[in-house]
């Protein structure tokens, strides 16, 4: 199999997998008991949490573990909005393609009295840090722009952002699921005062993940209990994932700059191959977009049709079409940098990493190509295009 | 599990009746790109009997295994057995579809039958 869909989730690092085993296997105290085999634990999660911060230029006691991604964004936002309740400011920003783990809290705010502003991505998926700023009020609580975008791959100009925010004194959140790990991220010279991430988007294990909150910002618990994580987040450590989390992360980002370079390479490499499949286009910008993250739509031809037959050619690969999810709509992150419902249904992921050869990346070309050329073949879409009768888009 | 029913897969990978049929005498077409489904049937119909049927499809994989399997329903049938034909019989052929994915096999029936009123409608022309 040529595993092409890193975004959805990435193969744990052995050294994670062993750290992990070696952990479950040996050290099962819990780290809040008081005697020598839970202080064991304990020592161990706090070696962890210093590991994390360290990658993110964090201090320890700004990290707090949690089950991963989507819990560290409902904390996050949720905590920022009932703060700024509290100091009567009911307004957020973000931006029109987060994650659904953003979209959905802020949907959920939205019906609890808070006035929700979403920036527009423009046709790169890139927002202007200027807009940022123009969309900020007196009773603004909360600007959360995610990192790097998880389907179209897009790196956010987060420094800026934040330095808008720092200036206005506003919370400043990321979601940085998809960059950590894989693009140099620093809390303080990014001007970030809240950062979800999580674990298996690194090669670390899955349910894992966690949450940075800078020194002086507010936060609430989303799950209450015990007083694990100074209180702020209860529930017995997941000692083992945590620990494999932290060496995974710790490996990845020592190797940032090679990974970089060798990847980079290979998804221009592939966005050069696949560009030649006549009325197509990338999705998002070329340049500003994660090492590993392709992207693309083709005009008359649906998504799953185009996964289905890839994965009959042995390539795990995604897409934003709604038949893949389940619903009518294609990918709200395609509609927003402005691709029509026609087009958005036809589109294509490919997120490849480290292990990605290049022998592979010629593979996955030589397939899209022939299974676009196929779908096409016998679309009625395609046949009204080529005849004249419907009108390319792309 | 996998996602589909070999049944639907087979269609989807090698789907039956394929393409256009130049002098049809009947021609249907439902959905919108807008939806991401489009299906079109062609048929040829002679004394009654739909001698053959082809269709082409903008769509997900059970898209293109109802049309596929819609088509195998009703080639060599009499045009009253085609006009029977329901989208439940055409998911039982294929050993079912996941419920999110019945509309595919409403917009395969509803091609089908649209493609008999245009036949019907040019033989009223005719006469």
């Amino acid at each position: 199999m040529i595993y092409a869909d890193n975004a959805a989730t990435t193969k744990m690092s052995d050294k994670a997998i062993e750290t992990m085993v070696s952990l479950m296997k040996e050290n099962y105290g819990n780290p809040s008991s008081l005697y020598e085999f839970g202080q064991k634990s304990k020592e161990v999660l706090e070696e962890a949490r210093a590991k994390v911060a360290n990658a993110i230029g964090a201090n320890p006691k700004e990290i707090y573990f949690t089950s991963g991604g989507s819990e560290s964004d409902n904390q996050a936002i949720n905590s920022a909005a009932k703060a700024g309740a509290l100091a009567g400011k009911k307004h957020i920003i973000s931006s029109a393609f987060e994650h659904h783990a953003v979209l959905h809290t802020l949907n959920k705010l939205k019906k609890e009295g808070f006035e929700i502003t979403l920036l527009d991505v423009h046709e790169n998926g890139l927002i202007d840090p200027k807009e940022v700023e123009d969309a900020i009020r007196e009773d603004t609580c909360l600007v959360t722009i995610m990192f790097a975008n998880n389907e179209i791959g897009t790196i956010e100009p987060i420094r800026e952002i934040g330095e808008v925010c720092k200036k206005h004194g506003i919370p400043f959140h990321t979601d940085a699921v998809q960059a950590i790990g894989h693009i140099p991220v620093n809390v303080v010279d990014d001007n970030i005062d809240m950062l979800s991430a999580s674990a298996h988007k690194f090669h670390g294990p899955k349910g894992v993940g966690f949450l940075y909150v800078r020194k002086g910002v507010r936060l609430f618990n989303l799950i209450e209990g015990g007083a694990q994580e100074k209180g702020k987040r209860a529930g017995t450590e997941n000692v083992p994932g945590i620990a494999a989390m932290a060496v995974a992360l710790e490996d990845a980002v020592a190797n940032l700059d090679t990974y970089g370079k060798a990847v980079t390479a290979k998804r221009n490499r592939l966005i050069e191959g696949i560009s030649e499949i006549s009325h197509s286009a990338l999705n998002g910008d070329a340049v500003k977009r994660l090492p590993g993250n392709v992207n693309f739509c083709f005009e008359g031809i649906e998504g799953e049709s185009i996964l289905l037959l890839l994965d009959d050619k042995g390539i795990a690969a995604s897409s934003g079409s709604a038949c893949t999810s389940g619903s009518l709509d294609p990918s709200h992150v395609l509609l927003a940098i402005g691709r029509v419902h026609d087009v958005a249904h036809g589109s294509l992921r490919l997120t490849i990493d480290e292990r990605t050869t290049d022998e592979e990346v010629e593979t996955i070309i030589t397939s899209v190509k022939e299974v676009v050329e196929y779908l096409r073949g016998f679309s009625p879409v395609w046949r009204d295009l080529i005849s004249g009768k419907r009108e390319f888009i792309l | 599990m996998a996602l589909y029913s070999e049944k639907v897969m087979d269609h989807f990978r090698n789907p039956r009746n394929v393409g256009v049929i130049e002098d049809a005498n009947g021609i249907g077409e439902v959905g919108n790109a807008k939806c991401g489904d489009i299906m079109k049937m062609y048929l040829k119909i002679e004394d009654d009997i739909i001698k053959d049927v082809k269709f082409e499809t903008f769509g997900c994989g059970s898209a293109i295994a109802s049309s596929s399997m819609a088509t195998e329903l009703i080639k060599g049938k009499p045009v009253a057995d085609a006009m029977k034909l329901t989208n439940e019989a055409v998911a039982e052929a294929l050993d079912g579809l996941p419920d999110y994915k019945m509309h595919c096999s409403v917009l395969a029936e509803e091609a089908i039958k649209n493609a008999l009123d245009d036949y019907h409608k040019r033989c009223e022309e005719q006469q």
